[in-house]
């Protein structure tokens, strides 16, 4: 068959069922990314005779003759790129950038009418990331923010990097490389959730043409491990195997096949035939830890599970103060349940990788992963192999949010890499991604909140239940995280908090945005809104009462020293800019009177670095030709941190971040670094690259000194010279002949500050239908210094986008089986254009005396009081107090309108309208 | 996503061919028309395609009488289509195409046939074929031709008229349904999402009403009435013809919150079409 590809003609033809997206893969067109497989996401959109297609979706042996453009057929042969490509680039229309090709090949098919309905005609394309704002900017050809407002590197609009690659279809992401002799892995999940696997039977799977392994139980190590990575490996419990004769969720591994194709491990694996012997299964957390209930895991107490008896993963007793007497002593108490469901990362790139082995013999893998130095001393353990003849390294990676905090696909890869000495690949599929990965921690929270008539609180009491799934995974440090902060947050002389996490047969949860504190934020802030209202306070008054201030301790469940500080403080400001902008009276018109206005907030308080040691390491060079190169291992899944450490090396050395080349996410290259998550990036990350590159100037310095016969205090470093007063020398002369100067910095992670986050809303609600639509969004941080503010205000729209997915509409819903039941992007409603409203967004002014350059965290953070502040606006609105994510309207609809008669002007049924919606 | 089972994709051109290849249609054959469903999930089970593209027929066609739809004409040509000025109902066209909860770029190639023969309650195709009266033609191995309302087309969640080899060959809708006053009413869980609830009225001539309700029932419902109902009237009908347990249920609606907005739009229907013919 022939076709042309972005004018290029070609002559090949596809496999049978082989659909357009992979057969343009195979011809090198790696800019045609694969988000769901299943033509939900729109990633793989292409051009077919000028019609945007889902390529996913299209027989490849459809396009004999026809014309086909991708995202790298866009831009003039010459290079000059295509006005929306340019639009993207100035609006920074990405984050990870894995949406954007599918972004740009449907947007520059728009005509006029679908223009004129942006939402409508791009709700075809999902982004993770975003929150949608700078895309539709960028399509909208807004005039972009200027990249040069401000002083210096740091507080600028600096463009990330990999942008022109990313908008031209040529970054690499985990899967974007061709390999020779690459196998291909498919993974056999089992169909129960307890079981114990009597017999595997491989014997007609080998047979199967093509098939080179077939990898059960008996070929994986015998030692137990965590999936969850962290600093220290003893906070997580011992209790997996790579291939595990025990079943304890539906989804779980059963075996792997690795073939030479695809389409034959997929058609081996469905060879295999297993003998379970089923056993009982116990989905709910609560009946899981009564006595008697089967044991999930059946583990000696090296595995760490706090008691494994009970299915109990992690416990916390606590108790500051006396609450009995807080509560006594209280004028009203509120006293009230609150449940947060299962929620799926869905970072737009699935898990997956790469492995083989080197010409030195080492086992390398190429990974989507948050924690690559990590994963590389975990694969090292699992395979008692020395940490150097293991090398692990990640490309651009499209998101994370947590889920890549995990070894889930590496360990897998390895043993098929070691036992079969070939290449060897595993792509999860989006189901697999649903069913074989981690989601948010579901928890069931109750609370008691007590206060005397003047708003002092007097005592908090919570007891969290967390379903950890069938392995205990972040389970121990999420319960711990999410009893810190948000209760940390208020000033209150009597605290206790109980907390257990809790082991059921269903898919495991893991690290996820927030870890532990959106929920607990959900209960608290609720709570807190209830004891406001019924002490007829105002909300922001009531926590300006409340919350604590620099020179109180932070106490959640101990008086112990701890290693937060108020490196900064802007709380204060945050709730003034909320409840300012949320005062503004906004008029609707257009709402008829079936629509129930109402406003509501919540706050959140984050420690800007996670607890116990977060090291991180940067080496920087000035090298021959007087440029710069800086190494770090923080790997970038479109948090932005590579820009900040560029700046923040620009700002030091006087030079401009373009002029700096990036090293990054190679264990081959800095020696440690924990990883990319508790929104670590750049406090930590950046900390150590400023540390490098302050020590670097001195050495840049003193090299000019000594040259021109100054002292090195008055050289003064430019972006291309280094100036004192009686002379200048290039930076390319102090490294002419091959010569280098190079330093390194290192941190570690503590002292710790703490990040501030207000978000507010302005809700309408159809007494009527049940149908909740957000009037205004309102969003104030406190990042401290923000050292580029649209990368920054673009975590925060993100983050509270990715907030109102789960808080409105996202659930991976568990079967009477205890099976994932909408595992496919058509099943689980994650947020498209045209559900998300505007964030506005606002900073406080502060300046970070802890974090590097004045600046603190911000990624995880506005995630966390979007829940709450939502509940509380829809309270606000209809006098219905919501206690279960997410808000769904047919969950919701009948005490809604029971709620709501009660406010409602008109009797119900003489109304109509027309419904657009 | 690639279908690795499939071991081979045929095209028949024109109706000859297709007629002989239905006669030998078999276990792990498919008629594939657009794709979009098909290739969408897994077909484990399938082996060939037969791939309908270049049967030839005219996608879309009109006279004084009525609307021709060939299976094969995509959503994105009916979305197209310029309807006579005295066809009032014809704007169901537009807002049943943007009913999908997929993207004008699944329109340029997901078929009308592909919607109705998936059956899904939430096929907007059988919204609109159903409240206007269509009839649908199914052809059979034999060469044989049969019509079916479509009404009677779909029987529930994947469960339709077809037997196995036959195809859809088209629909038809009367120019007396088009020229009928119309309301529309959706909604979903989301704001543009997969449709929970859909309810499609009609005013006769004489002043009765037709409701057609789809999304919200296993299979599309119609209720008549010869007169604008009362309220009660209105949902005791509903009631007896919506039985519980036909109401769906799935991720995309409870039962009880189908059945609530079916009340809410067939009331709201009943007073826009009531106002128009005052
Ligand atoms: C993102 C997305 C959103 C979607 N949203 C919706 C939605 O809101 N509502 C909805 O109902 N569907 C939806 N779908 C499913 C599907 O795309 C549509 O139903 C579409 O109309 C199917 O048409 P097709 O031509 O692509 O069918 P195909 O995928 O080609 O075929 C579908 C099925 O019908 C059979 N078939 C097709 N044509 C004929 C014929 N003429 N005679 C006999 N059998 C035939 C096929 O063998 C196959 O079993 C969605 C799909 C995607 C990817
Ligand atoms: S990969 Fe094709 S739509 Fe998602
Ligand atoms: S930038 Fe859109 S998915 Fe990451």
């Amino acid at each position: 068959m022939t076709f042309t590809v972005n004018g290029r003609k070609f002559e090949a033809d596809p496999r049978p069922g082989q659909c357009l997206r992979n057969f343009l893969r195979d011809l090198g067109c790696f800019g045609v990314k694969k988000g769901c497989d299943a033509g939900d996401c729109g990633a793989c959109t292409v051009h077919v005779d000028g019609a945007p297609v889902h390529s996913c979706l299209m027989p490849a042996a459809r396009v004999h003759g026809r014309a086909i453009t991708t995202v790298e057929g866009l831009a003039d042969p010459d290079g000059a790129l295509h006005p929306m490509q340019q639009s993207f680039l100035d609006n920074q229309g990405f984050q990870c950038g894995f949406c954007t090709a599918g972004m740009l090949m449907t947007a520059t098919a728009l005509d006029q009418s679908h223009r004129a309905a942006l939402d409508w005609a791009m709700k075809g394309n999902l982004c993770r990331c975003t929150g949608y704002g700078s895309i539709r900017s960028a399509i909208e050809g807004k005039n972009p923010v200027s990249a040069a407002n401000g002083q210096g590197a740091c507080g600028r609009n600096a463009p990330a990097p990999a942008g022109p690659d990313i908008v031209t279809g040529r970054a690499r992401y985990t899967m974007d490389t061709a390999v020779d002799g690459l196998l291909h892995m498919k993974i056999l999940q089992s169909p129960h959730a307890s079981a114990r696997i009597l017999a595997i039977d491989t014997r007609e799977a080998l047979a199967f043409p093509g098939v080179v392994a077939v990898l059960t139980h008996a070929d994986a190590p015998a030692r137990h491990f965590s999936t969850a990575r962290h600093e220290n490996p003893l906070e997580d419990v011992d209790d997996t195997l790579v291939l595990d004769p025990i079943i304890r969720f539906a989804g779980q591994r059963v075996a792997a096949v690795v073939a030479e194709t695809e389409a034959a491990a997929d058609a081996a694996r469905s060879l295999i035939a297993v003998d379970y012997e089923l056993k009982p299964a116990i989905f709910d957390p609560e009946e899981a830890m009564a006595p008697g209930a089967p044991v999930i895991h059946d583990k000696p107490a090296v595995s760490r599970i706090a008691n494994a008896g009970r299915n109990i993963v992690a416990e916390l007793h606590s108790e500051v103060g006396d609450v009995e007497a807080g509560l006594a002593e209280a004028d009203v108490v509120h006293e009230g349940g609150f449940e947060t469901q299962r929620v799926q990362h869905a970072h737009l790139e699935t898990h997956g990788c790469i492995g083989w082995i080197d010409d030195d013999s080492r086992l390398v893998i190429r990974t989507s992963s948050q924690t690559p130095f990590l994963t590389r001393d975990a694969l090292a353990a699992l395979y008692d192999r020395p940490r150097e003849s293991v090398r692990v390294f990640c490309e651009r990676i499209g998101g994370g949010f947590g889920g890549k905090q995990e070894m889930l696909t590496e360990d897998i890869v390895a043993l098929a890499v070691l036992r079969t000495g070939r290449p060897v690949k595993l792509e999860l599929s989006r189901a697999e991604q649903f069913t074989l990965t981690t989601t948010r921690h579901p928890m069931r929270v109750s609370m008691k909140v007590g206060a005397k008539r003047d708003g002092t609180l007097t005592a908090i009491s919570m007891r969290m239940l967390s379903n950890t799934g069938a392995y205990g995974n972040h389970g121990p440090g999420v319960l711990f995280h999410g009893a810190g902060e948000a209760v940390a947050l208020y000033r209150c002389p009597n605290k206790k908090i109980d907390g257990y996490a809790v082991y059921t047969n269903v898919i495991p949860a893991g690290a996820f945005r927030g870890y532990g504190l959106s929920q607990t934020n959900f209960a608290i802030e609720s709570a807190m809104d209830e004891v406001a209202r019924s002490l007829g306070m105002d909300p922001f008054a009531f926590r300006r009462k409340n919350v604590v201030v620099p020179g109180d301790a932070m106490i959640a469940v101990d008086h112990g020293p701890h290693d937060v500080e108020f490196g900064s403080y802007g709380l204060d400001q945050c709730l003034d800019m909320v409840e300012r902008s949320l005062a503004d009276c906004a008029r609707y018109p257009d709402l008829s009177e079936d629509w129930l206005v109402g406003r509501g907030m919540a706050a959140g308080m984050i420690d800007t670095i996670p607890p116990g040691g977060h090291h991180a390491e940067s080496r920087i060079a000035l090298v021959e030709g007087g440029g710069y190169e800086l190494a770090f291992g923080t790997a970038e899944f479109g948090n932005g941190t590579t820009t900040v450490h560029a700046q923040i090396a620009a700002e030091i050395l006087g030079s401009d971040p373009g002029r700096i080349r990036i090293l990054q996410s190679d264990t081959d290259i800095t020696s440690h670094d924990t990883g990319a998550y508790g929104s670590s990036g750049t406090v930590v990350a950046g900390a150590a690259t400023q540390a490098a590159a302050e020590a670097l100037a001195g050495e840049i310095r003193t090299a000019a000194a000594h040259r021109l016969g100054a002292a090195p205090e008055e050289c003064v470093i430019g972006p291309d010279a280094v100036t004192a007063p009686n002379g200048r020398i290039l930076l390319s002369d102090l490294t002419a002949g091959g010569g280098r100067l190079e330093a390194i910095g290192q941190t570690h992670g503590s002292p710790r500050s703490v990040a501030f986050n207000v978000q507010g809303f302005e809700v309408a609600v159809h007494r009527r239908y049940g149908v909740i639509r957000i009037l205004r969004s309102i969003h104030a941080a406190d990042a401290g210094a923000v050292i580029n503010p649209r990368q920054c205000r673009g975590q925060i729209e993100g983050g509270v986008a990715q907030a109102l997915g789960a808080a409105l509409w996202e659930q991976v819903l568990i079967d009477g089986a205890g099976r994932v039941a909408n595992g496919t992007f058509r099943g689980y409603h994650m947020p498209a254009m045209c559900d998300l409203p505007e964030t506005e967004v606002h900073f406080a002014d502060t300046y970070d005396s802890i974090g590097p350059m004045g600046a603190k965290s911000m990624s995880e953070s506005p995630y966390n009081p979007v829940a709450a502040a939502l509940a509380n606006a829809i309270r606000d609105a209809t006098g219905l107090r919501l206690r279960t994510t997410p808000f769904l309207a047919d969950a919701i609809f009948e005490e809604l309108v029971t709620a709501s008669s009660s406010q409602m002007s008109r009797p119900e049924e003489t109304e109509s309208e027309p419904a657009e919606l | 996503m690639d279908l690795t089972s499939i071991e081979a994709v045929e095209r028949p051109e024109g109706d000859a061919a297709i007629a002989a290849r239905m006669g030998c249609f078999g276990d792990g054959d498919a008629w594939l028309a657009g794709g979009t469903w098909l290739f969408s999930e897994p077909q484990p089970q399938l082996r060939r395609l037969i791939d309908l593209a270049a049967a030839g027929w005219p996608p879309i066609s009109a006279d004084a009488e009525g609307l021709s739809i060939a299976a094969t004409c995509t959503i994105a040509e009916l979305d197209r289509f310029e309807a006579p000025g005295t066809w009032q109902a014809s704007h169901l066209i537009g807002k049943c195409c943007r009913a999908f909860l997929a993207s004008f770029k699944i329109w340029n190639v997901a078929t009308v046939g592909g919607n109705l023969c998936m059956s899904l309650p939430a096929g907007p195709m059988i919204s609109l074929t159903t409240a206007l009266d269509g009839l649908c033609e199914i052809l059979g191995p034999s060469g044989s031709s049969r019509k079916v309302p479509a009404l009677d087309f779909v029987h529930g969640p994947l469960e339709n008229a077809l037997e196995p080899g036959e195809i859809l060959r088209g629909v038809y809708i009367p120019a007396a349904s088009l020229m009928r006053p119309a309301a529309f009413r959706r909604i979903s869980l989301s704001p543009m999402g997969r449709t929970g609830a859909l309810v499609i009225g009609t005013r006769a001539p004489d002043g009765g009403f037709d409701l057609t309700v789809t999304g919200a029932t296993r299979r599309p419902v119609r209720v008549a009435f010869s007169y604008a109902p009362g309220l009660t009237a209105l949902r005791a009908m509903i009631d007896v013809a919506i039985p519980p347990d036909l109401w769906h249920d799935d991720i995309h609606g409870r039962p009880e919150w189908r059945r609530h907005m079916v009340m809410q739009f067939a009331a709201e229907i009943v007073a826009e079409l009531s106002e128009g013919a005052a």
